[in-house]
């Protein structure tokens, strides 16, 4: 049997296609070239580029600035990597505490509601600057006034009530007949909690816990208001000196250039979850 | 702006053997070509023209005149820092302690653009770019030193030298140049501690989150006077290095006077009087020792 061949018709009928394709490309490139060109053209020449430029995207600034700024951009990030574990067992805890149903839990279910209720109504700022001012002034014994830690405690308190509510909506999304089945596999009401609910429920909510630790890191800059010597606090503190405002760009670009990856590893991380899920199911 | 800026530092009286450099970058009048060529030049001769009441010298301050810069809410008595220098001028510019009126002038209104009603006003007044746009100042006559202060009774009381800061936790608020002096001059083992404000760095104080706060010695007779009665300021450093804040004295815009009252500084800083002004009312009286390197 001879190989096949497409028809003439199918032939001019791939050539008209493919021509189409060229001449939409062309286009759409013309277009973003006139577009972003003008756009640059259009800030380039204004008058006040020059300054501009100087006040924010000056070279010798970000460089004489950058290793001060670095060096603290690394409490930020320590900041959050310590944070988030304990945020997660935090969130995770109170809400399966929530989830309870046990008459003899009532009292821990009221905390936990109060908890949350409390630390997502009050500004973050605000129970920072608590912990940072308020905890040192009560000369407490033993307890730290490094406004680094306290900073830190204040952090996870607060983004800890938003992740719990987060679990909680993960837990409640999962089907009442998960409980059943794992009650008639003869599972305890905390196995079941632990190997059934829990493993989806947090597959579940990882698009909207990323949310929050994206938010999380960014809100790690409060705690320049407690004297912490953070990224901001450091930009701010050479503008203070220099009168130029380009160490908080590069601290804008710090900022993004971390969350960039996190949002992708994350997305590869629920895409592989979703596939064990599935079993290769569609 | 930045040129501007340049011109500041570049002009920054680090070095008092130079008093040319003192001179404002915005002050585009005459006295800086006059200054170097005045340096033998005579004060009492220059002023005598230049008063406005010939044989008289009239001097501004508020009221109250606040101690150290003044004793007794008196500055006729010659004593306190202001007062003693404001009388070694008049000296030098050929009036006796008899031929000195005062005059009280309100801080705020003192620097404000118009007509004078003084010869001069000494009154702690920072020399600064905007005030000079509408006033003329003389030369620094005081820079501000650094402070050192620190709870009573606190680990920090101690302390007779800068080395001996190095040890401690030190902390001032950002873009001060007691933060600069802190990094560039004590040089901590352990970083400084930044506040956003002295109210910050006040309540740090308190909290025992640093053994001590810096800042300059007039803000610092405010802090342990007034805000915390329970801190003292155990030492001064002049960092010799940076832009310091500068006290001079004020005269309408365009006096003639101001020439004769640089040269007279001048004489002053060079025959050190000045200085020993400066040791007795600001460090042996208030108990505010120089801490060594």
């Amino acid at each position: 049997m001879a190989a096949w061949s497409p028809s003439p018709r199918q032939r001019e009928r791939d050539a008209v296609r493919r021509r189409l394709q060229r001449r939409s490309a062309t286009v759409a490139t013309l277009a973003t070239v006139v577009v972003l060109g003008l756009l640059a053209v259009v800030i380039l020449t204004s008058p006040g580029w020059a300054r501009v430029r100087e006040t924010f995207f000056s070279w010798e600034d970000a460089k004489a600035s950058f290793p001060e700024v670095i060096r603290a951009f690394g409490k930020n990030v320590l900041l959050f990597l310590l944070a988030e574990p304990l945020i997660l067992v935090l969130g995770a805890l109170v809400a399966v505490v929530r989830s309870t149903t046990a008459a003899a839990l009532f009292p821990l279910r009221l905390l936990a509601t109060f908890y949350t209720d409390l630390f997502r109504g009050v500004p973050t700022l605000l129970v920072v600057i608590l912990a940072g001012f308020g905890i040192p002034a009560l000369q407490l014994q033993g307890v730290t006034n490094d406004t680094f830690w306290l900073g830190l405690g204040a952090l996870v308190l607060s983004y800890g009530a938003y992740v719990a509510e987060v679990f909680r909506a993960g837990i409640d999304s999962i089907h009442p007949s998960q409980v059943a089945s794992a009650d008639a596999l003869g599972l305890s009401h905390g196995q079941a909690m632990r190997y059934v609910v829990l493993p989806q429920a947090t597959r579940r909510v990882i698009p909207p816990l990323l949310n929050d630790f994206i938010s999380l890191q960014k809100d790690t800059a409060l705690l320049s208001s407690i004297f912490v010597f953070e990224a901001l606090f450091a930009a701010q503190d050479y503008a203070a000196y220099n009168f130029n405002y380009t160490p908080i760009v590069v601290v804008a670009v710090l900022f993004v250039g971390l969350t960039i990856p996190l949002a992708r590893f994350t997305d590869w991380m629920g895409r592989r979850m979703m596939r064990r899920e599935r079993a290769g199911a569609r | 702006m930045a040129p501007l800026l340049l011109l500041a530092l570049g002009c920054a009286p680090v070095d008092s053997s130079t008093p040319d450099a003192g001179e404002d970058p915005s002050e585009s009048s005459g006295p800086s070509d006059s200054t170097s060529a005045s340096a033998e030049a005579d004060p009492a001769a220059c002023a005598a023209e230049a008063v406005r009441s010939p044989g008289t010298l009239t001097i501004g301050t508020d009221s109250p005149a606040y101690e150290p810069w003044f004793s007794k809410n008196d500055p006729t008595n010659g004593e306190g820092f202001e007062s003693a220098v404001a009388y070694a001028v008049a000296e030098q510019l050929g009036f006796t302690g008899d031929a000195v009126q005062w005059t009280k002038v309100p801080f705020n209104s003192s620097y404000a653009p118009g007509e004078k009603k003084f010869d001069f006003d000494i009154n702690q007044i920072s020399i600064t770019p905007e005030r000079a746009e509408v006033v003329d100042f003389s030369d620094g006559y005081y820079q501000a030193a650094q402070a050192v202060i620190v709870l009573k009774g606190s680990a920090g009381e101690d302390v007779t030298s800068v080395a001996e800061l190095q040890g401690l936790r030190l902390g001032a608020q950002t873009g001060t140049t007691s933060l600069t002096a802190i990094r560039d001059v004590i040089q901590p083992d352990t970083d400084p501690v930044v506040f956003k404000d002295t109210s910050a760095a006040k309540q740090a104080l308190l909290n025992d989150q640093v053994d001590a706060i810096l800042a300059d010695l007039p803000t610092a007779f405010y802090i342990t006077a007034v805000e915390i009665p329970k801190a003292t300021i155990v030492g001064q450093f002049q960092p010799e290095t940076g832009e310091q804040e500068e006290f001079g004295m004020l005269f309408e815009k365009g006096s003639p006077l101001v020439e004769c009252v640089n040269q007279a500084l001048t004489v002053l800083r060079d025959d050190g009087t000045l200085a020993s002004i400066e040791s007795r009312w600001l460090s042996d009286v208030v108990g505010v020792p120089e801490l060594t390197p």
